[in-house]
């Protein structure tokens, strides 16, 4: 075990004791881990808890879910309890109903007697559990279902049109020299300075006149011309080398057969991270699918949650869960795809 | 079993090679035609024409905007009234009292901004720049600390701010930690301090992660000989620091102020989640005011959202352009 701790926690000089800026290394990478997983560790946490455990205050680590016992006389399962009755010993006994501060109930072994117990006198009888329904409920009750359709449809559309036209645009810009070239490049450079939440009005007013508001294509077509994108893969097809190019239309090959068999394969690792970048940022759109789509039917994902966090009776505990499923997605980018990410951003600073 | 993924493979990319194949006879014809001048306008054109029709046209239009009045947001219903929006937003008879401005929300939307950006800059760099520094020390698991800093960089805004909601309501995390330490539990997000405070926070634990990697990716481009020669003369590590890090980390900072400084004055999604704007107007923000003026509120306005977001993208444009001078800069530094 020492040893194991000695590997892990390496120091800084060769031996000798610690400095103290290997225990400030450690306090800020311990304390780091802690505060960038444990908020949404505490999500998933709270997302199996109950209703009434939400409410709760101080909360509890772990989701509990209250037992209940069939009692023979009663069509459904009654919760149980931990009642003090009067000489001060403990009986689990199960609730009936309540009425005002009592509670009626009746003792799972002997159905035919009831009891009246102050509710002050009982407590829950509670076991580690999850309460599952706060998942299944929503998808099915409450539209979540439809939204996380909506939300994969537009993450997947996009993207696919976002590899097409950029890559296109990308060969065109690389490989061809023509009049205007650099007043292109020019062009898709300064609308890097032209953020969506800039143009906000107008915009809403060309979908407006195109038919596409409250339509999911009316949340796509506006992200999908990425500068970033047509940069990135712009950068990457400048190292394919033009004797490949020029050996194709030495066999005949037609200009979009050159991109769509030679070009585009050999800049499969670059749209390979263009496609992990634009997964991410049409999954996370807010503030656009927010504008254009005021029907509940269209909602994605990120825009149901808004509402029904926003609405005057929070019902935490469907929140909580479909918050989860929001991440889902990224989360599994983030296990298995993280590094392309990382190193992207190093490279080329994009986001 | 290797066929196996190659079959799959070729089936989900089935209808894209059909496609593909379908327009190389009439492509061909064309290039016939044209040469190969030509097909580079063909490769440009769907990439040109979504740019022109949903970023270009709208940004020539939202000066037509900014000068119209009404509530309709076709242009047709909307009267020229020149320069009467922009007058609206700046005009107050005394500067020096938010109250007596013709629009006071635009000016608390701007003074939160000012305070916002100024707050929410400083702590992110500060904290990317320890966290890099940290993290570009010789120590074991570096690749795991790293990715576990940017973790929340990939979660969306939406998601980050109910995370923080939910730890910041009553009976949340926060409170249990404060009855623990022997304070008083508060409502956090009801107290316009903790609130304009819980913005910032929230704000930087998001996105940390992104500009640490940019800044440690500088770190790791600086030769190590550097230090080595610093060690055999014995020169004190602040000294090391401030002569040979910072100078040579200088053009990535400089990039990472920059882009930092052009989110933060557009800061939405997280805030409008989290605190919706309030408690009252405390952490109101400048896209928060665009929304709201020209969508959300009953009385909307477009032609003031317009107006309000051309004077934003004034100062983003100004950032833009600096950010990419550093850049440039700082490649070419690469370089040499």
């Amino acid at each position: 075990m020492s040893r194991i701790l000695a590997f892990i926690f390496r120091r800084r000089g060769h031996g000798g004791g610690w400095h103290w800026t290997d225990i400030a290394t450690w306090i800020w990478l311990i304390g780091g881990t802690i505060l960038m997983f444990g908020p949404a560790l505490w999500l998933v946490a709270s997302s199996f808890k109950g209703p009434a455990q939400l409410a709760e205050f101080p909360p509890t680590l772990l989701p509990y879910v209250q037992q209940t016992a069939m009692v023979e006389g009663y069509d459904a399962p009654l919760p149980l309890y931990t009642a003090t009755q009067e000489d001060g010993s403990t009986k689990v006994l199960a609730e009936i109903r309540r009425i005002g501060v009592n509670s009626q109930m009746v003792d799972p072994g002997n159905p035919d007697e009831r009891i009246n117990v102050n509710i002050a006198d009982r407590s829950p009888v509670r076991e580690i559990g999850l309460a599952t329904g706060n998942y299944a409920e929503p998808l099915v009750k409450n539209n979540f279902l439809r939204f996380l359709w909506n939300s994969v449809f537009v993450t997947v559309m996009a993207t696919l049109i976002t590899l097409f036209t950029n890559s296109m645009a990308a060969f065109a810009l690389s490989k061809y020299r023509f009049r205007g070239r650099d007043g292109v490049m020019l062009l898709i450079v300064a609308t890097l300075m032209v953020p969506l939440s800039v143009i906000l009005v107008p915009l809403y007013s060309v979908v407006n006149a195109m038919g596409l508001l409250n339509s999911l294509w009316g949340v796509i077509l506006p992200t999908v011309a990425t500068p970033t994108g047509v940069f990135l893969l712009r950068q990457y097809m400048l190292t394919i080398p033009d004797e490949l190019l020029e050996a194709a239309r030495m066999d005949h090959a037609s200009e979009w057969q050159i991109y769509w068999r030679i070009v585009l394969p050999l800049a499969a690792p670059a749209l390979a991270v263009l496609a992990i970048f634009s997964v991410v940022w049409r999954w996370n759109d807010f503030l656009w699918p927010l504008i254009v789509l005021s029907q509940r039917e269209h909602y994605t994902l990120q825009v149901g949650l808004n509402t029904y966090a926003g609405e005057l009776n929070v019902q935490w505990h469907y929140i909580l869960a479909m918050t989860v499923v929001t991440m889902i997605p990224v989360i599994l980018v983030f296990l298995f795809l993280q590094r392309f990410i990382t190193t992207g951003i190093a490279g080329a600073g994009i986001k | 079993m290797a066929g196996l993924g190659e079959t799959l493979g070729r089936a989900a990319t089935w209808p894209f090679t059909l496609m593909a194949r379908a327009v190389d006879p009439p492509l061909r014809v064309w290039q016939r035609w044209t040469g190969t001048g030509g097909m580079a306008a063909v490769f440009l054109a769907p990439n040109l024409a979504i740019f022109g029709v949903f970023v270009l046209i709208p940004l020539v239009l939202n000066f037509v905007y900014s000068m119209t009045g009404g509530t309709g947001i076709l242009l047709d219903q909307r009267p020229f009234i020149g320069m009467e929006q922009y007058g609206r937003l700046l005009e107050c008879e005394d500067y020096t009292r938010r109250i007596t401005c013709r629009e006071d929300q635009f000016w608390t939307a701007v003074t939160n901004t000012a305070g916002f950006v100024i707050f929410q800059v400083t702590l992110m760099v500060v904290v990317s720049l320890i966290t890099a520094l940290i993290l570009n020390r010789n120590i074991r698991g570096r690749g795991f600390f790293r990715a576990v800093f940017f973790f929340p960089v990939l979660l969306s805004p939406v998601v980050v701010g109910l995370i923080w909601r939910w730890i910041l309501q009553r009976e949340g995390l926060l409170n249990l930690i404060a009855v623990n330490l022997g304070l008083e539990p508060e409502i956090w997000l009801n107290d316009r301090f903790y609130a304009f405070a819980a913005t910032i926070g929230v704000s930087t634990w998001a996105h940390m992660g992104f500009y640490t990697l940019i800044l440690l990716a500088g770190l790791q481009a600086i030769p190590r000989d550097l230090y080595e020669a610093a060690e055999m003369d014995a020169t004190p590590p602040s000294r090391v620091f401030r002569r040979i890090t910072l100078p040579l980390l200088g053009p990535n900072f400089a990039v990472v102020l920059v882009l930092a400084l052009i989110r933060s004055v557009q800061i939405f999604d997280e805030v409008y989640v989290l605190t919706g704007g309030g408690p009252g107007t405390s952490t109101l923000y400048l896209t928060q005011y665009i929304y709201e003026v020209g969508f959300a509120s009953i009385l909307r306005n477009p032609g003031l959202a317009a107006a309000a977001s051309i004077l934003m993208g004034a100062v983003l444009v100004v950032l833009t352009l600096l950010q990419l001078w550093l850049s440039r800069r700082a490649e070419g530094r690469r370089a040499r």
